[in-house]
This record gives C-alpha cells, structure tokens and sequence, in this order.
C-alpha cells in the first residue's frame, strides 16, 4: 500500500517561493528525513503535510487519499513540534491523553493507553507528573507519547531533538529510530544535522532553496551526492576547482589527477573529495604539493589544513597513518581518484 | 557607597510621601469622638462598624460592591471577543478598535463623564441604575483588553497547532487549550477594573449620583456637609481592598509583567 | 487554528459586541456631548436644542482665559515635577529584585486605585488644624500652634502630585525595566561616577520615553476635577473644575459640553503628540 506521495507541491509567500514543486513518494512504514541548511523550505514542507500551512499548488495523499483541502484536525497525524509544545496545565498524563479525551474515549481506556505509551518511552510513572519539572530529555519523550496516543498513520517530526545536548540528542536519535521500527509507523523527520539523517533514515531528502536535491539511502547520499551542493551538505567535503585537460583528464590547479576523468560534457568544475580521501606524503610526489597551516589533533583523528593557490582544503587521517607533518611544512598531496566526484559548477 | 544612602533615603522619602495622607487618615479612622484629631484622642473602632451598621453606609457599600461586580464583568465581557479576534485573526483594522478599546482611559475621566452625562439624559434612561454599569464598564474597557492582549500573545502558538493535529477542531482549541491558559489574565483583568470600579466618583456621580449613593459619592456628601469618621475608615477599608487585591494577583500571576515588564526567567 | 486573515462574513462575528457596546456607548455619548455643546442654554437648567455658538464664545473671555491659562501652567507643573521626581524612583525600582519591584508595584497600584474624592480628603485631613502634620511639628517644638495649610496652591500641587506621581512611574515602567543595564556599566569603565553616568548616559537614552511621560501625565492632571476645589480657593479652580461645576451645581450643560469638547482636543492633540514621538523612537 502506499504511504504518503507528495505531487508537486510549491509554496509561495508574495514573491519568495519557499517551496518549488516538490514531489516525493513515502513508503508506507518507512523512516524519511527532509535535510537541508535553515531556510530551504524543509519545515514549510512539512507544515504543508499536517495542514499547517496551504499549499499554492500541488496535492499530498496519505494511504491513496488525497488530504490536500482536509484541514488539520482531520488527518489523523501526529506531530512533534520543535518547541515541543506541551500543555503547561495539563501534567504528563493528561497531555498524553489528550486526542482521546477528545475523542470521547472511555476514562479506563484512556489510562490503559497512557500506561502503555509512557512504558514505551520508558516514563512509566511520570503520569501525574507536572510538565514544568520535567527535563528537556523527558519532555521530549512525552511530546513523542503525545503525538502517538491515537494511533495516527503519520508522524511528523520537526527538529524535534534540536533543543537537546550532543549526548543525549544521539542516545535520542537511535531510541526514536527504535521505536519507529517497532511500530511501523510511516515518519516524516525535518532536520538540518546531516548526521542525524544518516542515523535515523531509509531514505535522506536532501532539500536546497525550496527544491529537493536528492532522495536517496543515507550511504548513496554520501557516496554518490547527486550534486556539489549535496556533496557539500553531506559528511565533510573540499570542493576544488577542476579544468578539462587536453586528453579528458581533470586538472587540479594545472596538475593532472592521475585517475580521474572530467565528465565529457564539463570544460571546468568543482571537484568533491572527502578529507578521508585525501593523502599527505612526501613534498613532491602525489597530484601537488601544499604547506600546512593549522593541525587540530582530536585523539581518535587528526585533520591537517592545507593551503595552496590561496585555497584551504582539509585532510583526514588517523595518528598512525599520518606521518610525521607539522605546521609550516610543505607535504605532497594525492588523491583517491576512485572516490573523488566532479560537478558542474 | 553613597549610591546606597542616597538610594535608601530615595526610597524612604517616597514611602514616607505615599504614605503620610493614609497614616494621618487611618489614624483619623480610630478616633473615639466623632472629631477630625490627629493624633486619635481614644481609641475605636466604631466607625468601622458604621460602615455595615449605620444603613445608609450599608447602602453604599452594597451599591459600590454590585455596580463594580457588574460592571467589571460587562468590561471583561466587551474586553474578551476583541482581545481574541486581535490574536487569531489577520486585519489591519483590528488595530482601531483595540486604539477604541483604549481611548477611554486616556482622555480625563471627567470628560467620559459628562459625555456620557448628555448621552443617558439625551435617552431618556438617566439616573437609572443600570447605566452606571454600563458607564463603568465602557470607561474601564481598557484594563481587562491590556490584560487579554497580553495574555493571548503569551500563548505559544505552537501548543494551538499540536492541538490541531490531535484531532482538536477550532472549539475543541478554545474549549481545551486556549480558555484555561487565559483564564489568569481574565481574573486579573476582572480583578483590576473591580478595584478601579469601587473607587470612582465622577462618573458615577455624573450618571446616577443623585438616584444611587455608592461609597465615594457619599464620601465626597460627606466632605461637603458634614464631616464623619467613617469617611476615613472606608479609606482604609477601601486601600485595604486593593492591596490585597493587587497583591493575590502578584501572588499567582506575573505582575510586573503586566505592567511592561519582560517576563521572568525561567528557572 | 492558523493565523489568517477573516473570509467568511461570519469570521467576523466577535466584534459585534465589542464593536456596538463601544460604539453606542462611547463614540456616540461624544456626539451628543458635541451636539449639546451648541446647544442654547436656558434658565432654569435647561437647554433647547439649537445651533449657536455662544458656548464657545465664552472661550474669548478673559475669565476663561484665565482659568485655560492656569490650567495648563498647573497641569506642567505638576507633569515636571512628577517626571523631575519618578525618575529616579522609577529606576532604582527597576534595578532591584523582582520580588521587591512586586510590593512597591502593589503599593503604588493601591495608591493609583484611590477615587480624587478620597486622595482629596486624605489631603484635607493632612493639611488640617486640628488633625494634619502642623500637630507633629507643634509636638516637636518647631512651630507654636497648629495651622490649616488649606486651601492653598501649595496644597493643590502637592496633592495634584500626590495623585498623579503612581501614575508616572507606571508609564515610565516598561521602558525603564527594559534599559540595557550595560549602557551605564560601560560608562563606568570609561571613567563616569555613577550619577554622572546616569545624566550623561540613561537620561538621554531616555529621551523620548520621558517626553512622551510628561505629556501622559500633563493630560492626567489636566483631568484633577476635585482637589484644586477641595485643597484650593477659587482662583485656583482649573478647566475641570469648572467643567463639573458648570455640569452639577450651575446646570448649565451647553457651556460645560462646549469646555469639555475644547478639553478632548487639546488631549487627543497632545496623545497623539505622544504617539509620535514613540514612532520616532521606534525608528531610531
């Protein structure tokens, strides 16, 4: 059965398009996150869907129905909100039980379901609990509870765990992913960490200036960005400039990459190549040379910034490959060609 | 160092200002003759039992309570319909009404007054005592629409959407999020202009003074043509009033806040 | 629930009430406050309807002139001398715990609740032979008998201040609470004692909040229409005094229409002054 298909859809405010005909097929229990920097059209997206904001153009369907014009309170979803929004005079459990006191269910089943949701986001006896004393991380889980309590057929999330610090954000991203997978709920996440996305998601929308960039699995994203804005967007990456040598191969500042072919219909373009991909050796062997300028050593890694023709790029390395380069020196640099992409600029 | 001593005696000089008449009134109030002394020769508290027992003072008393009961529920009742349409919906011109809403208090009193003086004469219902509330309540329309503003912006908006997508249709919002997040800002709103309501003379006097005699009307017959002690101890009753009045609403809502201040920090 | 613009004719419905209660209740008393103001006057307490322009004539007398004169200078006295006084009190209160700035905010809201008759009998009593502050001073050794302070103009200023002083630190409030603490940290460092750094520093940043207080508070004592009668003679009688007086005890209604209207637009004028100089605020 299909989940959720997203036909064309644009929103525009006065003269800013926001969002610029995006389409978009979810499968129905399936993990999806919409990335992207602030400001292009991720959260509107979203907002769209949940009946938040109307569409200029375009049609959303759920389960094959088309819930374009149904308003918000009909379409059965559930929502996590960035500010998590909880009712500050309800406690927890009557928060959670919300969308089934109003929908006039029975006070024990009310309770029943409550219990149930609170076991599962591992609050078992916050029920009574008000909402101020809670932590960022509690809260949190609730809000999950909350949007979850009717049994929608959607889940939306947005930057639902921006609010959290680093360590908790990542025991969040793996329990939310958890918890997805046990229900088989079709989810929609917005978020800017891209690390996030690789966590959480089968498939990663990679959205730049209103438009979708790539829909792909995490690792294709990353190994094969559709684009230099994906590519830059994704994990780390330098982006260099390349010309088109006489014989096809690219040119990195007039020095050839031994292995790497310019695509036949690019004179010149930005090359992508991972800091992981790039390789200090002796000044004077590999592609060219280049001084290094700054070493930030983080234990487990080490990154080298190196400068030339006035443009700084970023090897990566573990202590014990890297060889003995300090600030100053003037190192050899070479490429794996095999990893490396060209775009057009 | 001398920021202190002169912040202290800034203070100190201030309260003494504020304080000095209600002092001087309250000693007034215990007074055992029937004579304006200060210091108070004897000590009674009779004329505050004047208040409920002589019944003309009982009267008053009634009248001032009932007309600013009344009146403050007809201003919250006005107040509320505007201060709600300003936050859901969109329209420039909501702007006027709210600049409506608040003209009243701005312009002197005295002129709403007499306006509303030539307005009950004009038809036909003045000296009636239903006008006096409805006098009141337009006057003090302003303190519970400042209220309900403020109020309804402190609602994050976000908490109105998660409703919506747990099924909660327009009234289910009002009903279940909105009404009882409001509700403090309703009660100080009341709260305010029933103080406000109790103490105010011109407009009452303007439009009802000579059929009904609340507690400042009398206090000012009594300035004029005979002088009592009860005046002073409905003083005292009346500030008392206020303070406590002011005070439970510092106790359970942000009060600085309503009156300009940014919120307090979270803990 | 979105925030959008109303459709349906029925999206308008809230403000019918709201809209007909001030409507009828407010707009429309001015109109027949207006109306009335060109009305003809009659003996007896009286007055036909009409169109005559007597009412405002009686502005180019020099009585009324006089009064209008005093009025005014009265009511900017009293507006300085609020301002001159609120300032300083208004920004130490904003500097100091929350929970304090709450009982002085409770104490000055009970003071501002307090009806003109009461604030003038308050006074009156204060200002007394035998029961006001000249007894403490008897009591002292500093004077030999109790004297009567009222009526007086002094005793009108003082209590117009008394009045009108809560009212200044409200609407000095919320933008004293909101001045960056650091504007007068930075110039300490750069060397200013504290009172110099508050002259040099706060008071100019607070240029227009103050303009904008001394005209609120100027168009407040305009509206004293009891304590310059009660506390003074009756060559201190200002325009709303003579506004009541006209009102109530002369009956002559058409006069004291035509001396409020004049009073409405002299305070819309100057309110809207007020709005101005805010704008112009905003813009900086």
């Amino acid at each position: 059965m299909s989940g959720l298909e997203i036909e064309g859809l644009s929103k525009r405010f006065g003269a800013f398009t926001a969002v610029d005909r995006v389409s978009l097929n979810v499968a129905k229990g399936s993990f999806v996150c919409l990335l992207g920097p602030s400001g292009c059209g991720k959260t509107t997206l979203l907002r769209m869907v949940a009946g938040l904001e109307e569409p200029s153009e375009g049609r959303v369907r759920l389960e094959g129905e088309d819930i374009t014009s149904t308003p918000t309170h009909q379409r059965n979803i559930g929502m996590v909100f960035q500010s998590l929004a909880l009712f500050t005079h309800l406690s927890v459990g009557q928060n959670i039980a919300y969308a089934l006191r109003i929908r006039g269910i029975a006070r024990e089943a009310q309770d029943r379901r409550v219990h149930e949701l609170l076991e599962m986001v591992h609050l078992g006896s916050f029920a009574d609990r008000p909402v101020a004393k809670l932590s960022g991380g509690q809260r949190q889980r609730v809000a999950i509870a909350r949007a979850l309590a009717h049994s929608p057929r959607l889940f939306l999330l947005d930057e639902p765990l921006s609010a959290l610090d680093a360590k908790l954000r990542e025991a969040m991203q793996v329990e939310l992913r958890q918890l997805q997978q046990s229900l088989g709920i079709t989810t929609v996440v917005v978020t800017h960490d891209q690390r996030e996305a690789m966590t959480m998601a089968d498939l990663v929308v990679v959205m730049g200036e209103g438009r979708v960039r790539q829909a792909a699995t995490p690792i294709e994203v990353y190994r094969n960005p559709a684009d230099a804005f994906v590519a830059g967007f994704i994990g780390s990456t330098n982006l260099l400039p390349v010309t088109r040598a006489a014989n096809g191969v690219a040119l990195l500042w007039g020095s050839p990459v031994d292995g790497l072919a310019m695509p036949a219909e690019l004179a010149s373009g930005v090359l992508s190549v991972r800091p992981e991909d790039v390789h200090l050796q002796a000044a004077g062997t590999g592609t060219l040379d280049a001084r290094i300028t700054f070493v930030r050593d983080l234990g487990a890694t080490v990154e080298t910034f190196l400068c030339t023709n006035d443009t700084t790029f970023i090897s990566v390395a573990s202590p014990r490959e890297r060889g003995p380069f300090a600030v100053g020196h003037t190192v050899g640099v070479s490429l794996s060609a095999a990893r490396c992409l060209v775009f057009a600029a | 160092m001398t920021a202190r001593v002169l912040r202290w005696f800034l203070l100190g000089a201030l309260a003494l200002f504020l304080a000095a008449p209600l002092i001087i009134v309250a000693g007034v109030s215990i007074n055992e003759k029937q004579s304006l002394d200060f210091p108070p020769r004897g000590f009674s508290l009779a004329w505050y039992l004047e208040i409920f027992t002589n019944r003309e003072w009982r009267n008053a008393l009634w009248a001032s309570l009932g007309l600013a009961a009344c009146s403050a529920a007809l201003a919250v009742a006005v107040a509320f319909p505007l201060a709600w349409f300003g936050w859901r919906r969109v329209a420039p011109w909501t702007k006027v009404l709210q600049l409506l809403g608040v003209a009243p208090f701005v312009l002197p009193p005295v002129i709403t007054a007499l306006g509303l003086l030539t307005f009950w004469a004009t038809t036909g219902f003045y000296g009636q005592a239903w006008t006096a509330v409805i006098s009141h309540a337009t006057f003090f329309v302003t303190l519970p629409l400042v209220t309900l503003t403020l109020g309804f912006a402190s609602i994050d908006r976000p908490v109105v959407e998660a409703a919506a997508t747990m099924g909660a249709d327009d009234a289910t919002v009002l009903r279940t999020v909105v009404l009882p997040l409001i509700l403090p800002y309703v009660i100080s709103g009341y709260a305010f202009t029933f103080v406000l309501s109790l103490n105010e003379y011109i407009i009452a006097y303007m439009t009802v003074g000579f059929t009904l005699e609340t507690l400042p009307i009398k206090i000012f017959n009594a300035l004029r043509y005979g002088y009592t002690p009860t005046m002073a101890s409905v003083t005292v009753l009346f500030i008392s009033l206020a303070a406590v009045v002011f005070g439970l609403i510092a106790r359970h809502g942000d009060l600085p806040r309503l009156l300009g201040a940014p919120a307090a920090e979270r803990e | 629930m979105r925030r959008e613009p109303p459709r349906r004719l029925a999206d308008y419905a809230p403000l019918v009430f709201p809209g007909l209660m001030l409507l009828v209740f407010f707009v429309v008393p001015f109109g027949t406050m207006t109306a009335v103001s060109f009305f003809r006057r009659q003996q007896g307490g009286f007055y036909t309807p009409d169109f005559v322009l007597d009412n405002y004539g009686r502005f180019l007398s020099p009585f009324f002139g006089n009064v209008l004169l005093f009025s005014i200078l009265l009511a900017v006295a009293v507006a300085l001398a609020c301002v001159a006084l609120a300032l300083p009190f208004t920004f130490t209160l904003s500097r100091m715990a929350r929970h304090v700035q709450v009982l002085w905010l409770v104490a000055l809201l009970s003071v501002l609740s307090l009806s003109e008759v009461i604030i003038g009998f308050a006074w009156s009593t204060l200002l007394s032979r035998t029961a006001g502050i000249t007894n403490i001073l008897v009591a002292l050794g500093l004077m030999e008998s109790p004297r009567a302070l009222v009526p007086s103009l002094g005793a009108v200023l003082t209590a117009m201040i008394y009045q009108a002083l809560p009212y200044t630190v409200l609407v000095m409030y919320p933008a004293l609470v909101r001045l960056d603490p650091t504007l007068l940290e930075a110039a300490r460092t750069l060397g200013a004692s504290p009172l110099r750094a508050f002259f040099n520093v706060v008071v100019p940043a607070l240029r227009n909040t103050l303009v904008a207080t001394v005209i609120m508070v100027f168009v407040f004592a305009l509206g004293s229409y009891l304590l310059p009668q009660i506390l003074g003679r009756p060559t201190h009688w200002t325009l709303s005094v003579l506004i009541t007086d006209q009102a109530v005890y002369q009956s002559n209604m058409p006069f004291s229409a035509a001396m409020a209207v004049f009073l409405v637009l002299l305070s819309l004028a100057l309110v809207g002054l007020t709005v101005l100089v805010g704008r112009k605020d905003d813009g900086q």
